[in-house]
Formats: structure tokens, C-alpha cells, sequence
């Protein structure tokens, strides 16, 4: 629908009701919990500073590699207009046959003399599978449904990801490959810019963005990169202008997968644990990112996997460990009696960002006065359910991206 | 191909793709082996001592990928391609290159120890894979395998129409007769016939040759008596259907449904019934499913969600054990309380549809998919949790929930005769619902949306208040399932809602043919009849480890070649080939202006 | 009192100004034609008319009540119907089917009444088929018969312009939106369809809004022209006296190559 509204944006209806009251949570949720997690911390309930300097660090390096991922994502949306599902897929093959030349390294004894060589083997025979089965897909999956209603790809593409996922499953069984140790001189901490960072964080992140310039500089001042962006833009003017518009979605396709492969040995580095459903949940934070960030987007790919990295990273830890401060009475009163100012503010303009913080100081005046304290067990097992909170707002509240969406315009609709 | 109408050679062939099927028949070959297909199907007899499922799962190869190497599409306005010779002799090629590399698998397979990487290449293998006389002579024997399926797959290119649909139909009888080995001696055995099923069945499963060549041969004859391709001819048949017709003969066919639900569950064994009963739940799910994709167009992969919610509800209200409220009270359709938990059940579903489908509504179709999608992962990871385990008891569940009654009848899982009963009503009342409404201004306000979002809504149709309505319809039918599912098992926990159910009840929609509610039907019989439900087994119960890449390939396989699916709905088959269709009605059109003089 | 009265009618997309204060209004039974170059913002007049576009400023009154910002199905629902300029019809549902859905609004009957097959809901399933057939065969037999059953992608360009005023008639309007209906036909069927617009004001008593580029139908069909440049109203009026307007002959000739045939 294209009504945007530019007076009043904000009509009294049952939807427009229900998402300002899931806006209000969202955000009185993530206040309560960061304002909860920081005040915990001064009476010394919390996390010490170096925890939450480990859990940044985490979270961004987690981040590149979702970035990574969410390339491919991105670039396949910009180019065909469709969610390539079976990406996840595509990441797990790099990782799952990196993981048996790093293991025959390792018996051979490459991995430990000359760590070096191996990674960098392992990292292009990990590059080399998941453009292969990339392009591999495009071609028996995608081409031939390139003209049919959207849903069709999509569906396409859940079904090619059941297919992935099983049959590695059937070709190399169900156990986790674990990934051999990095070497020691590798996993001491370094400090960079006052954080203690450990070498393999930092390897990560290094090399996610490296890849990610290295894929800038081939969009924007490649020949091959020029018409990428023109068939992104439009595929039959791209064609008129003599772009082969089959070779360049193959090429899309290559190198989102490539990405993948080099976030494959990425996650690889940082979690060692490979199996056939490694690629589900990195595959659907990743698109998260890749929506955050804009689809279509490069740089927001990038981006809104940091993003998304580091909301994953502290999410459960702080904003949710949070939730047990009992908010002040007097800051609950304050709150509150600010909330309502506002609110009689937003009443006039009738805009929901207004209305929004209105009511969401509002509820942290109701949470203050009334006491609430909320104390969640196992916080990590509601990791996921962050990723996906996460998902399901960027989706409903920001579909077009923090950084815009650089889409034809047939894809938009 | 660029060919003048005049004679070709024998050998006068698209080697090109001659070669690239046959490399493509000799991967997927080495591939079902790999992912050890064939030695796990093996225990399944087809055929007693000859044919195995395992090797069926071979040997379809050969002759399907040699049948592809050969087809020639018939292009619009151009002389058919003429078949003949050549077509064996590619089929021939195919199968011998899809031999070739087969076997250089097996030599390797041999050669190698590959079980570090893939465990399931080990000396079992080999040793069935070469019949147990070394790879030599089994390598030898499988080119020639190899070839002559290939051939015979060229073959079916040059035979006449009518003996080509008595070979097919042959084979299939006999794999079908084998498939419903259970069910028939279930039957025999309780019309006290097993003189009959004891000829036709062999001891190890299976069926004996014997047997194998009457029922080929009764197949193949009454084919031959047949004017063209039954279950086609039975469609269009009813597409064309008008009015009072079609309403006569829906009207037989649901008594024809109804008398064989009733007496089916009486001479079918506990197996069976079990079978059938889970078809039955699958049913009752993508029916509701299918209004939401099907009619309104509304891609939900988070449906597993409402499966859940009904059967949480269920499991609160009547099982004792329930953590936190025990209201315990018994789902007896005969009373008030009964009715009090199904109200309640619809009403929690209902309530959890507008939940999820508010938010959702104004996203664009493949965003929609992917955020409900994560609904359905959150509600299971919270009932999962330790937070909400005092509530919903984590991930032990909630256990021992009663019967269900109805009079004098109890209804568990023990009894699958029962859930069958009760599944049955179920998928009564949802059919009804789909074909009331389908049939109403409801249904051509969600066939509107679907088409045109913007248009529907600019032309009075309230696509918010049409969309919810179809998220809450497909909630409550699905929490019916839910419920079924809850006194079936008697406990539930989150592990039976996994992101797989949903994806299984859109296959079944999908390859039913979305839409479409005979579609829907022959979609749950055929796949969780054979091969079963995310946890439950069908008729091909040794398929259980490979199920799921089978649903994904067959997803794509449908998507890429039959969209509309097995028994489309008339609108969806309009839609996927407008092109077809659209000079069909030129060709009438013109007719039409001709007689009439239109212009 | 005017059935439709707007004032100061403002909306930007972005920077750029599709509508800068428009004011307009129509009598009842009177046929307005609103013409003017390609980007003039003739198509985003009607969009914030039917609803699909909020304006950013500016009053729409229909029938003495504002709708602006309502949903486009209540303001179909309270007598406001449209056809698209680059024909929007439902391909795939039938032709008869395309006319039904469009009485959507002016129907009630909801789960219960189909669930169990009231009386109610019969006699109204009647009713709305017997009225599409009957503003069908407003069209003559090119719309009637055998093709009630067809698929409405068969059909041809004129006719689909046809179907798609059928299915605005559909909604039952008081006021109807024609967005360049004669676009793509051949000079018989747009004499044709001349005609008839006057046919559906005389006849069947809607009033008429009209967007334009055919001279010879702006000319044919309105009571009166208002004439949009650059999302501004520059001239309203006779047909005569719009065409000898000075600006808006400026308007028109600073792009002679879009006048239009």
C-alpha cells in the first residue's frame, strides 16, 4: 500500500493501534533492560566492564561475519527481487568441507607447523564450495523462474534448503564437525583501541573487512560490477544495453557466495562446530541484516550485520538481565508525568514516533511506581529469541532498512 | 534443433544432451548411495526375493534420466519430432554413460576408504552395491543394468500411447500393491480372506513374483481397455462441471467419503488406523492452511504456531499434571465441558491469529513469510524456556492428558480406530468451512486480494479485515489439530512443533495444488500416507531418514514443473498458464466473432 | 452544495510537489474532465480522491463529510469508484466474478450467514450475479454470454478498459473516476466510448470525473475542463474557453512532444 502519510501518520484503527502497542513494548523492553543493566552495574549486580567490553567484542565480530552472509542475501534480493532462503545452505557447504581439509591438515600436520598456508587452503577450498553450490542452485533452482510471481522463487528456495540441509545430512551424518584448535599465539588477547581483544576475534573481523572492501571496489569500479548494478536497476533496459543479464545474476550469485564461504571458515574460527543445520539460524539472522542494513544496500549489509551482531551479543545478557531492576519510584513518577506531557503532544501532531516514547515512559512510570521486576532463568536459551524479536520488528517497523533499499522499482511492490 | 523435415539417421541425436543427462544419472546414482539409500531401503521388499526398495531407489534412475536424454519438446506449429530408433539408441547412451560413472564411483568407493568424510560409504555398500562378487563383475553388471534401463526409458518415447500406458501402469500397480502391504493384509485378514493376501504377499514383505505378474498383468490389461489417461480425463471432467452437476456429484462423492470413513477404521488394524488418522490431522491442517495460502495468498510459514497454541490450550485444560492451572476438565463432546474446552481452544486460536496476523498485515507477501516464520520459532523457543516453564512445563511438556470422551466412547491415541473417528468429523467441518466460504463474497474478496492487493482494496474490498479473517479461520482449524494431536499423544512438548510441521503442511498444500480443496486431500494421502509426518511414519516407513529431503526436493521438483500442483484449483491453473490458455480462448474468441459477427 | 468539494489539496512525494494546493469540486450529474501534460499530477489527484495516496494537506468533502486519510474501501464504500489508468483488472477470476467482487461494499453477509447458507445469504448471492450480468450487459454482448465464465486476461484492450468501468459500476457509485479511458483504443472505440460516458451519466445517473489526454473526447463529454500543470490548477472552465486560454496553450506547447494524439 502506498499511503504514506506525512500529517497524520497515524489513523485510529485496530492495526495502527496494535503496532503503536508493540512499538511501545519493544521499546519500553529495551529501556527498562539497558537502564536496568547499567544501573545493576553500579551497585556492582552486573556485568564488570571487562565482561561487557568481551561481549562487544563478541558481538562484532559475530557481526562481520553475519555482514558477510547477509551480502549475498542482499545482492540476490537487489538483483532477482527474491529471499534466496537456501543461503544459509551455501555458508554451511563452505564451512562443512573447510572443515575436512582442516582436518586432514591437522593429521597431516600443516595445521600446527604452517597455520598460516592451511587457513588460507582451507579459507579458498571453503570460497570454492559455497559459490559452487551458489551457482549450482541459481542454475537447476532459480533460472528457470525467473518471470514467475514472487512467492514461487521463495518457495523454490525453502525447498532447496530442506534439500541442502538433508542431504548433507545423509552425505556426511548427523555428529558436529568440530573444527581442529587454532594455535595458541592465535588465541591470546590483544589489546586494540583499549579493548582486549582476542587474536581470533580480531582475525575475523580483519578479514570480513577486507572481503567486504574487496567487493565494494568490484561493484562500484568493475565492468562486471557496472552491470550488476544495472541489472539490479532494470533487467530488460540492462539487456537492451547489451549486459548479459544471465552471466551477471550467475555472477551475483557467485559472489554472495563466496562471501558466504569466507564467512563459512569465519564462523569456523569462532564457534569450530560444524553441522548440516549450521546454516539455519546464521542464514535467517543474516537476512535480518541484510533488511536492517537496506536491501540492496552493500555498505548496509555490512552494517546492519554489526548491528544485528551486537544487539544478539548483549540482547540477552543486558537488556534482558536488566529487566530484574526495580526502577526507582521516584524516576517511575518522573517518567510518567513526563510521558503524559508528551503524550498530549503527540495527540495534536497524531505522529507515532511521539506517541511511541510517550507511551513507552509512560509504561516505565507504570513499571517504577508499580515496582515490576522481572527475573528471566536461562537467559541463554532466549538468545534465539532475541534474533527472532529482532527479525520480526526490523520486518514490521523499518522493512526499508536503516541506510535505504536500492531496489527496482517492480521489486518494491 | 535446426532440422529440415526430412529422414534422420538412427544416430542422429542431441549427444550433447545424451551426455549430460547420463553424467547427470550417474551423480545422482553415486549420490543415493552416499547418502545411504540404498542399503537402508534395502530391508524393504518390493518384489520377495528380486527387487528391493533399496535398489527400486536405483534403478528408477537410468530410465528416468534415460527417458529425459531422449525427449524432444513438440514445438508450437512444427512437425512433432518423429521417434524411432535413435531414441533407443540414446536412451542406450545415457544409461551406459550414467553406468560408467556409476561404477567409477564404486571402484573408488572400493579403492578408498571414504568413511572419515562420508560414513555411510563403508564395505556393506560395496558389497551390495556389486552383489557380492567384487567390483569387477558387479561393475560389469551395472553398466548393463545401467544401459538397458536407459534403453527402456528411450523406449517409452517410441512405444504406441496405449502400450506404454499398460507397461507404466503395470510397474505401478505392482509398487503400489507392494506399497499398501499392510493395510490389505489388514483388510484380508479381517474379512478372514488370507488365502488371498498370504498368494499375493511373501513372507519376508513384499510381493511374490507370482503375484507380481497377476497384478501387472490385470493393470496393463484393463489399461489397454481404457480410452487415454483416467485420472486426466476424470479432471477436466470436473472442471468443466456446471452448476447442479458438480453439486450432485460433490454431494456422491462426500457419502462415497463418509461410509468408507465409517466402515475403513473397523476392518483396518491399529497400524492402518494410525496411518490414517495421522493423513487425517495433516488434512485438517493444510485445509486451513490452504485458505491462507491457497485463497488469500498470504505465504504463513509460521503456521506450526497455531497447531501448538491449540494444543498447549487442550493440554492445560484437561491434563492433570499441567504446572500451573488444572482445571482438569474432560474433552467429552457429549457435555458442557467438552464444549467448554473447544470454546476455549477456538477462542485462544482465534486470539493468536489476530496476534500474529495484525502486525504482519501490511508487509509484502515474502516478508510476511519470513516474520511469521520467526513467530512460530518464538512461541516454541517460550514454551521451551525455563521462564515459562512453571507455565507451560518446558521441555518436558505437559503429560497424561485424558481421553477424550464421546458417550460411551473413549478416545486416545491407543485406539487409533477412535482418533480416526474423530479426525474425520474435524476434516468434515473444515472442508465445509473452506467450501462455504470459498463459494461466498468472503472468497471472492480473499481471490481479489490475492490477485491485487491495491485494486481489492481501492475496490471496496477491506483487505485488513479480509486477511485477519483468514489468518483467524486457518488459526482455528489448525487448533483443532492441535487438539486432536494433544489426546492422540496424550502429552505434548515442544519439540512435535518444529519450524518442519509447517513446512510439511505447505508442501502438502502445494503439491495438492494451492486452492484447491480435492488438491489438499490427495496431497495429505499421498505424501504422509507414504511417506509420513515430521515424526510419524507412513506407508514407507523406511523412508523415515530420508523424508525430509525428499519434501525439499519434491517442493522444488513441484515449483519448477507442476506450480499449480496435482489436482490444481481451475483459478491457480489459469494463473501459472495464462499463456496456454490465452491462445486456446484467441482460437474460441476468434470463433466466436466469426459466427457471431461481431465486429 | 457541491457532492464532491476540495480545497488546498497538497502532496509531496519526497521533494518533489505532485499536488500544490489543488481546489476543485463537481455538481451532481455533472461530467468534469481533468486534463493536462504528462507529470501534471492528474494520476495523484485521483489516488488521493480514491484514498490510495494521503494527502499531506487539504479537504476532501463528499457528501458534507472530510475523507481524507480514510482506508480507499470506505471511501469506495460511501460512493467513490475508479479505473486505473494502466488497467488493473483480476486476470485470473472471471469476468463475471470481477464484477461481483466489486459489490463487495454493498453486501454484508458474513461468515455465519455463508457457513450456514441463510436465506439471506442466498437471496444476496443472487442478487449481486443478477447485477453484474446486468451492468454487464450495459456493453453490449461483447462482455455478456460465454464470456461471463471466461478468465478476464483473454480479453481484449478495449474490452478490458470496458470491464474495469463495469467493475467500477460494480461498487454502486455516486461518483465515478474514469482515468484516461480511451488510452490505447482505435478511434471507433473511443467515439464509442464517448458515448457511452455520456450514456452512464444520462442513464444510469453517476457523475463523472474524466482524465483526459484525447481532445476530441474532452471536448465531446464535459460540462466543464480543469485544466493541472505542474500539480497546480491554471485554468477551469467551457471547454471553449479552456482552449483558448493562454496558459494553458503555454502548458501544453513548452512540451509539444506529450500533447498526446
Amino acid at each position: 500500500m502506498t499511503t504514506t502519510a506525512e500529517r497524520a501518520d497515524f489513523r485510529f484503527n485496530w492495526v495502527d493501534s496494535f503496532l503503536l502497542a508493540l512499538r511501545i513494548a519493544a521499546i519500553f523492553v529495551v529501556v527498562w533492560g539497558t537502564v536496568g543493566a547499567l544501573a545493576l552495574g553500579f551497585v556492582g549486580e552486573g556485568l564488570s566492564g571487562s565482561a561487557w567490553k568481551d561481549l562487544i567484542v563478541a558481538g562484532l565480530a559475530q557481526g562481520s561475519m553475519y555482514g558477510l552472509i547477509a551480502l549475498g542475501y542482499s545482492m540476490v534480493y537487489g538483483v532477482l527481487g527474491f529471499i534466496n532462503f537456501a543461503h544459509g545452505e551455501v555458508f554451511m557447504a563452505g564451512a562443512m568441507v573447510g572443515f575436512f581439509v582442516a582436518d586432514y591438515f591437522f593429521t597431516s600436520g600443516l595445521w600446527v607447523s604452517n597455520f598460516v598456508i592451511a587457513i588460507l587452503i582451507v579459507l579458498v577450498v571453503a570460497v570454492a564450495t559455497s559459490t559452487f553450490t551458489a551457482v549450482l542452485i541459481e542454475k537447476v533452482a532459480y533460472r528457470p523462474l525467473r518471470n514467475s510471481p514472487r512467492l514461487i522463487p521463495l518457495i523454490t528456495s525453502i525447498g532447496v534448503s530442506f534439500f541442502l540441509q538433508n542431504a548433507v545430512l545423509g552425505l556426511v551424518g548427523p555428529a558436529v564437525k568440530t573444527y581442529p584448535q587454532a594455535p595458541t599465539w592465535l588465541s591470546q588477547k590483544i589489546s586494540v583501541l583499549g579493548l582486549q581483544i582476542e587474536g581470533t576475534k580480531l582475525l575475523v573481523i580483519v578479514i570480513a573487512v577486507v572481503s567486504m572492501i574487496g567487493l565494494w571496489l568490484f561493484v562500484e569500479r568493475t565492468k562486471t560490477g557496472r552491470a550488476m548494478r544495472a541489472v539490479a536497476e532494470d533487467k530488460e533496459i540492462a539487456a537492451l544495453m547489451g549486459i548479459d543479464v544471465d552471466r551477471t545474476i550467475v555472477t551475483t550469485f557467485a559472489v554472495g557466495g563466496a562471501m558466504a564461504g569466507v564467512a563459512g571458515i569465519l564462523w569456523a574460527l569462532l564457534f569450530r562446530g560444524v553441522s548440516f543445520i549450521t546454516g539455519f539460524l546464521p542464514g535467517i539472522k543474516a537476512f535480518t541484516a541484510a533488511v536492517l542494513g537496506g536491501i540492496g544496500n552493500l555498505v548496509g549489509a555490512m552494517a546492519g550485520g554489526v548491528l544485528l551482531g551486537l544487539f544478539e551479543s548483549l540482547g540477552p545478557n543486558v537488556v534482558l538481565r536488566g529487566l530484574r531492576w526495580e526502577i526507582p519510584v521516584s524516576l517511575g513518577i518522573a517518567a510518567l508525568a513526563a510521558g503524559i506531557g508528551v503524550a498530549v503532544l503527540a495527540w495534536r501532531r497524531g505522529r507515532v514516533s511521539v506517541a511511541s516514547v510517550a507511551g513507552a515512559l509512560i509504561m516505565l512510570g507504570i513499571a517504577g511506581i508499580g515496582q515490576w521486576s522481572i527475573v528471566i532463568p536461562g537467559l541463554t536459551q532466549l538468545k534465539d529469541v532475541v534474533a527472532f524479536s529482532a527479525l520480526v520488528l526490523v520486518l514490521i517497523f523499518k522493512p526499508s532498512g536503516l541506510f535505504g533499499e536500492q531496489l527496482a522499482d517492480e521489486d518494491r511492490a | 534443433m535446426n532440422q529440415m523435415p526430412t529422414r534422420r539417421s538412427a544416430t542422429d541425436l542431441d549427444w550433447d544432451r545424451v551426455r549430460r543427462w547420463g553424467i547427470y544419472a550417474g551423480l545422482t546414482m553415486a549420490f543415493l548411495s552416499s547418502i545411504g539409500m540404498v542399503e537402508s531401503l534395502d530391508k524393504r521388499l518390493i518384489v520377495d526375493p528380486i527387487l528391493s526398495l533399496g535398489f527400486l531407489a536405483l534403478l528408477w534412475v537410468p530410465v528416468a534420466f534415460g527417458y529425459a536424454a531422449t525427449y524432444e519438446e513438440a514445438k508450437e506449429g512444427m512437425a512433432a519430432p518423429e521417434k524411432g530408433e535413435r531414441d533407443l539408441i540414446g536412451g542406450l547412451a545415457a544409461g551406459l554413460i550414467g553406468g560408467l560413472f556409476f561404477v567409477a564411483f564404486i571402484a573408488i568407493a572400493d579403492a578408498v576408504d571414504l568413511r572419515g568424510v562420508f560414513p555411510r560409504i563403508g564395505p556393506a555398500l560395496i558389497d551390495l552395491l556389486t552383489f557380492g562378487r567384487g567390483t569387477a563383475v558387479g561393475g560389469l553388471l551395472w553398466l548393463m543394468i545401467s544401459g538397458l534401463l536407459g534403453m527402456f526409458g528411450g523406449l517409452l518415447h517410441v512405444l504406441p500411447v496405449r502400450v506404454r500406458r499398460a507397461v507404466t501402469n503395470a510397474l505401478t500397480a505392482v509398487f503400489l500393491v507392494a506399497l499398501v502391504e499392510i493395510a490389505v493384509v489388514d483388510i484380508f485378514e479381517s474379512l478372514r480372506l488370507t488365502v488371498i493376501s498370504d498368494w499375493i504377499y511373501a513372507k519376508n514383505g513384499g510381493v511374490t513374483i507370482a503375484g507380481a505378474i497377476v497384478v501387472g498383468a490385470l493393470a496393463a490389461l484393463s489399461s489397454v481397455r481404457s480410452e487415454g489417461d483416467a485420472v486426466v480425463r476424470f479432471r477436466t471432467r470436473y472442471a468443466t462441471m456446471e452448476g447442479d452437476e458438480r453439486k450432485r456429484f460433490n454431494l456422491i462423492a462426500g457419502a462415497v467419503g463418509l461410509v468408507l470413513a465409517v466402515v475403513l477404521p473397523m476392518v483396518l488394524g491399529g497400524l492402518t488406523n494410525e496411518l490414517l488418522a495421522n493423513v487425517g490431522l495433516f488434512l485438517l491442517m493444510a485445509l486451513g492452511l490452504n485458505l491462507v495460502v491457497g485463497y488469500a495468498g498470504l505465504l504463513d510459514l509460521g503456521y506450526v504456531a497455531f497447531f501448538a497454541v491449540g494444543a498447549y490450550t487442550t493440554a492445560i485444560l484437561t491434563s492433570p499434571l499441567s504446572p500451573k492451572w488444572t482445571p482438569m476438565l474432560t474433552l467429552d463432546f457429549f457435555s458442557i465441558e467438552g464444549w467448554v474446552v473447544m470454546v476455549v481452544v477456538v477462542a485462544v486460536a482465534a486470539l493468536s491469529g489476530l496476534v500474529v496476523g495484525t502486525p504482519v498485515i501490511r508487509l509484502r507477501g515474502d516478508y510476511l513469510a519470513i516474520v511469521t516464520l520467526g513467530f512460530g520459532e518464538i512461541v516454541r523457543i517460550l514454551f521451551l524456556s525455563d521462564w515459562l516453564a512453571p507455565a507451560f512445563g518446558g521441555a518436558q511438556g505437559i503429560r497424561n492428558i485424558p481421553a477424550a470422551v464421546a458417550g460411551p466412547a473413549e478416545i486416545n491415541g491407543t485406539k487409533p480406530q477412535t482418533i480416526f473417528y474423530l479426525v474425520v468429523i474435524f476434516v468434515g467441518i473444515a472442508v465445509y468451512v473452506a467450501w462455504r466460504l470459498y463459494h461466498s463474497r468472503i472468497g471472492r474478496a480473499w481471490a481479489a486480494l490475492r490477485e491485487d492487493e491495491d485494486v481489492a482494496e481501492a475496490m471496496g474490498v477491506e483487505t485488513t479485515k479480509m486477511k485477519l479473517l483468514a489468518f483467524i479461520t486457518g488459526a482455528i482449524l489448525a487448533s483443532f489439530g492441535g487438539m486432536i494431536f494433544a489426546v492422540k499423544v496424550g502429552s505434548v512438548f515442544p519439540s512435535s512443533f518444529k519450524l518442519i510441521v509447517s513446512i510439511i503442511v505447505l508442501v502438502i498444500v502445494i503439491v495438492g495444488g494451492m486452492g484447491s480443496i480435492p488438491g489438499v486431500v490427495v496431497g495429505s494421502l499421498v505424501l504422509i500416507g507414504i511417506l509420513g509426518g515430521p515424526t510419524q511414519p507412513g506407508l514407507l516407513a523406511e523412508f523415515g531418514e530420508f523424508k525430509l529431503l525428499i519434501y525439499g526436493a519434491l517442493l522444488v521438483f513441484m515449483m519448477l514443473r507442476r506450480p499449480e500442483g496435482l489436482w490444481p484449483s481451475v483459478q491457480r491453473q489459469r494463473e501459472l498458464h495464462q499463456e496456454e490458455i490465452l491462445q486456446d480462448a484467441w482460437l474460441k474468441a476468434e470463433a466466436a466473432a466469426d459466427s457471431a459477427g461481431e465486429r | 452544495m457541491h457532492l464532491l468539494e476540495i480545497t488546498g489539496l497538497t502532496k509531496s512525494f519526497g521533494g518533489l510537489q505532485a499536488l500544490g494546493g489543488v481546489d476543485f469540486h463537481i455538481d451532481e450529474l455533472e461530467i468534469v474532465s481533468v486534463i493536462g501534460p504528462n507529470g501534471a499530477g492528474k494520476t495523484t489527484f485521483f489516488n488521493t480522491i480514491s484514498g490510495l495516496v494521503v494527502p499531506d494537506e487539504g479537504r476532501i468533502v463528499f457528501e458534507d463529510e472530510d475523507i481524507a486519510g480514510l482506508e480507499p474501501s470506505e471511501i469506495t464504500k460511501r460512493g467513490i469508484a475508479r479505473t486505473f489508468q494502466n488497467v488493473r483488472l483480476f486476470p485470473d477470476m472471471t469476468i463475471l466474478e470481477n464484477v461481483m467482487v466489486a459489490q463487495h461494499c454493498r453486501t454484508e453477509t458474513g461468515v455465519w450467514g455463508a457457513l450456514f447458507n441463510t436465506p439471506t445469504f442466498r437471496n444476496e448471492e443472487r442478487a449481486i450475479e443478477e447485477r453484474a450480468k446486468d451492468i454487464l450487459g450495459f456493453f453490449g454482448t461483447r462482455l455478456t454470454g460465454y464470456r461471463f465464465r471466461q478468465p478476464a486476461y483473454v480479453l481484449s484492450y478495449a474490452n478490458r478498459r470496458r470491464l474495469e468501468i463495469a467493475r467500477a459500476m460494480g461498487t454502486m457509485p455516486r461518483l465515478l473516476l474514469l482515468d484516461e479511458p480511451t488510452a490505447g483504443m482505435n478511434p471507433k472505440e473511443t467515439a464509442e466510448l464517448t458515448g457511452l460516458i455520456r450514456k452512464l451519466r444520462d442513464e444510469k445517473g453517476f457523475t463523472i470525473v474524466v482524465i483526459e489526454h484525447e481532445m476530441r473526447v474532452v471536448r465531446d463529454v464535459s460540462d466543464r475542463v480543469v485544466v493541472l500543470d505542474h500539480g497546480v490548477k491554471i485554468a477551469e472552465g467551457s471547454y471553449d474557453e479552456v482552449s483558448s486560454n493562454p496558459d494553458v496553450i503555454e502548458a501544453y506547447l513548452g512540451r509539444p512532444a506529450e500533447e498526446g494524439a
